[in-house]
């Protein structure tokens, strides 16, 4: 395998506007004989699907869930970045590419995070014009607000729920495209591999979720819009059915995977309470702005939060970084958290919690502005914790909550796989080793409206792609595989649920490649992970049958790849002997305890190639230059 | 502070295709702390162990915002409690001992697909006819060119908010889609962006409703109170207004 990362030629400001010119165009008339598949119902998906559809392609689009509308983007609570520069604060496309690339810590390729803030302003303009309620100003403009790891205010929201009115708006032009026959969309089928033929993607096996049927579908692209991997860790703050699935199994058909190990912990959300607990719940980050976070000076102060004086009482973001303060990025807000409970200074019963405190904000800015800010998030607070955090300070911990790795793709967001795109967050395209907030709707919404679009065309004109016919034999092999493997699963009949092995999975995960990482600890993982497979083959209870709605089967299956995929995840940390955003290798930091990049060694994409079941995989590097934001150490001080 | 109950629940089991039946089962020790789906979740894994197939319900992000859980619990929808859906409902609400009746919702146009899950894609059919603006991708002008008051702004928030559960549909007598579709209407009625296509829109959303099998409204308001997101019933006279405009103009 090659890694072509085809980043077009001339100066960075440019090379999308001239990629844009060079592509191969598909002539109108013929859009409609090509029939493209899309996975995925999501931001990216759901934007894709309509914008393909508008153009006059046949699409095809897949959820597992009962509507396109249910997808994970539903839950983004906190905004949108994009370079508007409306308060006037000095930002342009420029310094959001740059707060990106710099974010990212160094990881990213510079040409798709430039072509990223370029589009970001458009997605603003489209997502207005389909009528979503975008927060304004009482002259009737657009409001925005700060974010993490940024300085000025460049994000756009509609209350605490963001996520769901842009992916509404992205539904409703998926739905006006079905209305029109231009999107066909498969509901509860969930897709369960991907089929090769003379070394294309030219289709995928599916599997009803109501009827147990397995189907074949051709198509001469497919583009996976399956989002992230975070519920490999069991808990997380992702939805429930949000799994690796799709991307592993086109991992294995012949996509690398980029960068497994970097995973995003964010600082904000609700602690875990209790052993029945099957996800987490994040506090959005905007509560970042105004909240301030602290824990006691001393150790193991068990005094009620109202009875530690000012004096007592450690702001350490304020302290430690004071031009970010409480707006570090992501992945230093998160150590730190983690730093202050280690040195047992946390709060709360478990003592894996701080504080954040919004009594300062309420006294400068009176309940009323807050209530309007915050409301829904304090009472959703309220609701899982059933206390009142207008009155007491609330109490949070880092999460699982996004992943920044995913299936390499090129400057066209085409995998290593021909015929093959991933698009939104399963491709690890954008965020280099941390993501900053309010840039994951972005990337998915500029992946699906205006990139894949634009950059599909080049492929589906310059291939030869004759009709292969669903009774080809790979498709036969590929659906007997499937079959073989729910069956299996089903015929093991042991003593353990599903659950129970994701949960000892996640925890050896969160324990070993969480947010502190060591070469022990990473190879401890290594030994146990195997392990935990075999029993789960040996002793997982998958109760019911294959041709029936089966919710255990749908959860083993995807289990099953997360057992497979840890394993990569946790070679691909071990592998990175650096620190690096959301990545935290303790052997490599600074005398202060801040991460140590190392630029020599490490200043590349590491992907992953399959090559065969029980062999190691093969490691590629895409290495990265730095042509405008020039390599430096990261400092928020 | 957190505590253990015990609760006997009689569930609705339904295979499809076939006739289904409530089963009881007890619910040991589960936390109060815990929510409506992580106890299902804990009675699950005994029926699992015990050989007994678990009860299929619907559940994605456990926040409130996808839209995906939902039953009738001691016969109200999603629960008791005010401006809750079924994720978010926990069991600190509950008295230990306490018989707890969970049941599918049901409406004409909810068939049960099994147990706890019914078939919803009635409401995807409803925003297929005109729940949105037809703008194609890279027609739009710069987002600040049209300035929208802000309380016109909020108030199509407040409806936007809906997140398609379904609920008001499984509280209204009559089955009645109303409080759903008049929220999407409401949106776009609020808002210049969807003006173009008002009159359209609401005539369309409208007449799918009456084709799929949804009952008519008629003002009994319990929808209002079963919508965990606080859709207002002001909503469904806005769509009759919208309603009597577009059937006084002679507009397609
Ligand atoms: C609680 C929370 C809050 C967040 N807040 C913000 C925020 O404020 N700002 C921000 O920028 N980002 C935020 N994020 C991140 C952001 O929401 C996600 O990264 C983004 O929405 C992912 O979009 P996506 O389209 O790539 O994938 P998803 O929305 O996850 O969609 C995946 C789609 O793929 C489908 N799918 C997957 N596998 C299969 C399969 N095998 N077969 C069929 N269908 C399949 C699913 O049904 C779904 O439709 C937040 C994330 C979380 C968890
Ligand atoms: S109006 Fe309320 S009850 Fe009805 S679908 Fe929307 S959120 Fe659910
Ligand atoms: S599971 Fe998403 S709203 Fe309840």
């Amino acid at each position: 395998m090659k890694l072509d990362a085809k980043i077009p030629e001339g100066p960075m400001a440019e090379k999308w506007t001239n990629h844009k010119f060079k592509v191969k165009l598909v002539n109108p008339s013929n859009k409609r004989k090509h029939k493209v598949i899309i996975v995925g119902s999501g931001l990216a998906g759901a934007s894709a699907a309509a914008t393909m559809s508008e153009l006059g392609y046949q699409v095809h689009c897949f959820t597992y869930s009962d509507s396109p509308r249910r997808a994970h983007s539903i839950a983004a609570q906190g905004g949108i970045n994009a370079a508007k520069n409306y308060p006037n604060d000095g930002d342009s496309i420029y310094r959001l590419f740059y707060d990106t690339v710099k974010g990212g810590d160094f990881r990213s390729r510079e040409a798709n995070v430039h072509r990223l803030a370029e589009c970001s302003n458009q997605i603003i303009d489209h997502c207005v014009a389909q009528g979503i309620p975008f927060a304004r100003e009482y002259g009737g403009y657009l409001d925005n607000r700060s974010f993490g790891g940024a300085q000025v205010s460049r994000t756009f929201y509609a209350r605490g729920q963001t996520g769901q009115q842009l992916l509404l708006g992205a539904y409703g032009a998926l739905s006006k495209e079905i209305k029109k026959g231009g999107v066909t969309m498969y509901t509860r089928e969930e897709v369960i591999d991907v089929v090769v033929i003379d070394g294309q993607a030219r289709g995928i096996i599916s599997r009803n979720l109501v009827t147990g049927e397995l189907s074949r579908h051709e198509a001469d692209a497919v583009v996976l819009a399956t989002g992230g991997y975070g519920n490999v860790f069991f808990l997380s703050t992702n939805a429930m059915n949000c799994n690796a699935s799709a991307a592993w199994r086109a991992y294995k058909k012949g996509a690398a995977f980029a960068n497994p190990c970097y995973t995003q912990i964010h600082p904000t959300c609700i602690p875990v309470h209790g052993e029945y607990q099957s996800k987490l719940t994040l506090m959005s980050e905007s509560l970042r702005n105004d909240g301030r976070i602290w824990v006691p000076k001393a150790k193991g102060d068990k005094r009620p939060a109202n009875q530690i004086p000012e004096d007592e009482r450690d702001y350490y973001l304020e302290r430690k970084y004071p031009s970010f303060g409480n707006l570090v990025p992501r992945d230093l807000a998160s150590r730190n958290a983690k730093m202050v409970c280690d040195e047992g200074r946390g709060v709360g019963p478990t003592g894996n919690a701080v504080y954040l405190d919004f009594a300062e904000a309420i006294e400068r800015l009176g309940k009323d502005a807050i209530v309007a800010k915050y409301g829904n998030l304090f009472e959703m607070y309220n609701r899982i914790t059933d206390e009142d955090p207008y009155t007491t300070p609330m109490m949070i911990f880092p999460a699982v909550h996004y992943t920044m790795g995913g299936l390499w793709v090129d400057y066209n967001l085409m995998t290593s796989l021909p015929g093959l795109y991933a698009i939104g967050e399963c491709n690890f395209s954008d965020h280099g080793a941390n993501r900053l907030g309010a840039s994951a709707l972005m990337q998915g919404l500029a992946d699906g409206y205006f990139v894949i679009p634009n950059t599909i065309n080049d492929y589906l004109a310059s291939n030869k792609l004759p009709k292969v016919g669903t009774d080809h034999e790979a498709f036969a092999e590929a659906e007997k595989a499937a079959q073989d493997k729910l069956d299996k699963l089903l015929a093991v009949n042991g003593k353990r649920t599903v659950d129970d092995f994701h949960k000892e999975l996640g925890h050896l995960l969160w324990e070993n490649c969480g947010m502190g990482r060591n070469e022990k600890g990473l190879k401890e993982a290594l030994e146990k992970i195997p392990k935990i497979r075999e029993e789960f083959w040996k002793d997982v209870n998958v109760p019911g049958s294959a041709d029936d709605l089966n919710q255990a089967l749908e959860k083993a299956n995807r289990v099953a790849d997360f057992m497979e995929f840890a394993e990569l995840m946790v070679k691909d940390a071990l592998m990175r002997a650096e620190s690096c955003g959301g990545h935290f290798r303790e052997e490599s930091q600074t005398d202060e305890g801040e991460a140590l990049r190392n630029d020599d060694e490490f200043c590349f994409v590491g992907a992953w190639e399959f090559a065969g079941l029980d062999k190691e995989p093969i490691l590629h590097k895409e290495h990265l230059e730095f042509e405008e934001v020039h390599l430096t150490q990261r400092s928020y001080k | 502070m957190a505590k253990q109950i015990n609760l006997t629940l009689k569930v609705w089991r339904q295979n499809r295709g076939q006739e289904g039946k409530f089963e009881t089962y007890e619910a040991k020790n589960i936390d109060t702390d815990a929510s409506f789906l992580e106890m299902l979740d804990v009675v699950n894994d005994e029926l699992t162990l015990k050989g007994i197939e678990p009860i299929a319900f619907e559940h994605d992000c456990r926040e409130g915002i996808c839209g995906c859980c939902g039953s009738t619990v001691n016969g109200k929808t999603h629960g008791s409690h005010e401006r809750t859906t079924l994720c978010q409902l926990h069991m600190r609400h509950f008295e230990d001992g306490q018989n707890v009746v969970i049941e599918p919702f049901r409406a004409t146009a909810f068939p049960v697909i099994k147990d706890l899950i019914v078939d919803r894609s009635g409401l995807d059919q409803i925003i297929a006819e005109g729940g949105y603006v037809s703008v194609k991708t890279g027609n739009a002008p710069e987002a600040s060119t049209t300035p929208i008051k802000k309380e016109m702004a909020e108030a199509a928030m407040d409806a936007a908010e809906c997140i398609g559960c379904g609920a008001c549909v499984a509280a209204c007598p009559n089955g009645s889609a109303m409080l759903f579709t008049s929220a999407k209407v409401s949106q776009y009625a609020l808002l210049p962006q969807g003006h173009p296509e008002r009159a359209q829109r609401v005539k369309n959303m409208v007449g799918k409703m009456d084709e799929l099998g949804f009952g008519n409204c008629s003002n009994e308001y319990e929808c209002a109170v079963a919508c965990p997101k606080g859709i207002d019933v002001k909503n469904i006279a806005r769509l009759n207004r919208e309603f009597i405009k577009a059937s006084l103009t002679s507009e397609k």
